[in-house]
């Protein structure tokens, strides 16, 4: 399990999930995420190409951070959801909460 | 196979990685076990660690995993007051959609066959059926 937080010329901050994302670790990522955002980034995308599994928790972070950067005028978008985690946000309702793409370069093409 | 899980949420990825590498071949898929079974576990773990125990380090979460040629049945029981799991509300209701917390029980019930609780409320038993 692992995060990782890179930032492209255009200044996206690009996050990856490596793993899982659960109540275990969401904190971790809730904290990178928020000192980016402390330090004046706006866009970020996150890329779960290399997760496994999310559980609650860890949607409740995005949430949770999607909140906190709309409140700063920036954007969140996800990318990279495998079929069985596009499904999770599909019946949770998630998917109508958040800006998914199926990469992360379609992600940040979009901004 | 029975487990031990000490009341500490850091805890909870590696005992679902115990648990879900033990698991002998042929029951369920490996997609199955990748996903559904890891993410509803870890549901179940978290839970009962934060809700059940209270992160009380002196508490444990018992975890108990029965194998059968056509189901797999994992018992997750803390030490809480239990609760009503009928009393929990929609998470997909528009009012409830930005909520950070409350969608555990529901993504479980997806994720399982049956979903059952002991009559305190304070132990629940998934069931994954062969496939």
């Amino acid at each position: 399990m692992r995060f990782t937080l890179k930032k492209d010329k255009s200044g996206v901050v690009i996050v990856g999930v490596e793993g899982q994302l659960i109540v275990g670790n969401r904190q971790e990522l809730k904290q990178k995420v928020l000192e980016a955002l402390e330090e004046g980034s706006r866009k970020f995308v996150i890329d779960f190409s290399k997760t496994g599994y999310i559980d609650s928790s860890g949607l409740g972070v995005l949430v949770s951070l999607s909140k906190k950067i709309r409140e700063q005028s920036g954007e969140l978008r996800l990318a990279g959801l495998n079929a069985d985690l596009q499904t999770l946000f599909e019946l949770t309702k998630l998917d109508t909460l958040f800006a998914i793409t199926r990469t992360a370069e379609e992600a940040l093409a979009a901004f | 196979m029975r487990l031990d899980v000490p009341s500490d949420l850091g805890m909870v990825g590696d005992a679902v990685e115990l648990v879900a590498t033990h698991l002998p071949p042929g029951t369920l898929s490996p997609r199955r076990i990748s996903f559904n079974l890891r993410t509803a576990l870890a549901e179940a773990l978290g839970n009962a660690i934060r809700y059940g125990n209270g992160e009380d380090p002196d508490r444990l979460v018992r975890v108990y995993v029965e194998l059968r040629r056509d189901f797999v049945r994992i018992h997750v029981d803390d030490d809480g007051q239990g609760y009503d799991p009928s009393r929990l509300p929609d998470p997909t209701h528009p009012d409830n959609l930005e909520r950070e917390y409350g969608r555990g029980l529901f993504v479980i019930r997806h994720l399982v066959d049956d979903v059952a609780f002991n009559e305190k409320g304070n132990g629940i038993c998934l069931t994954l059926r062969a496939g």
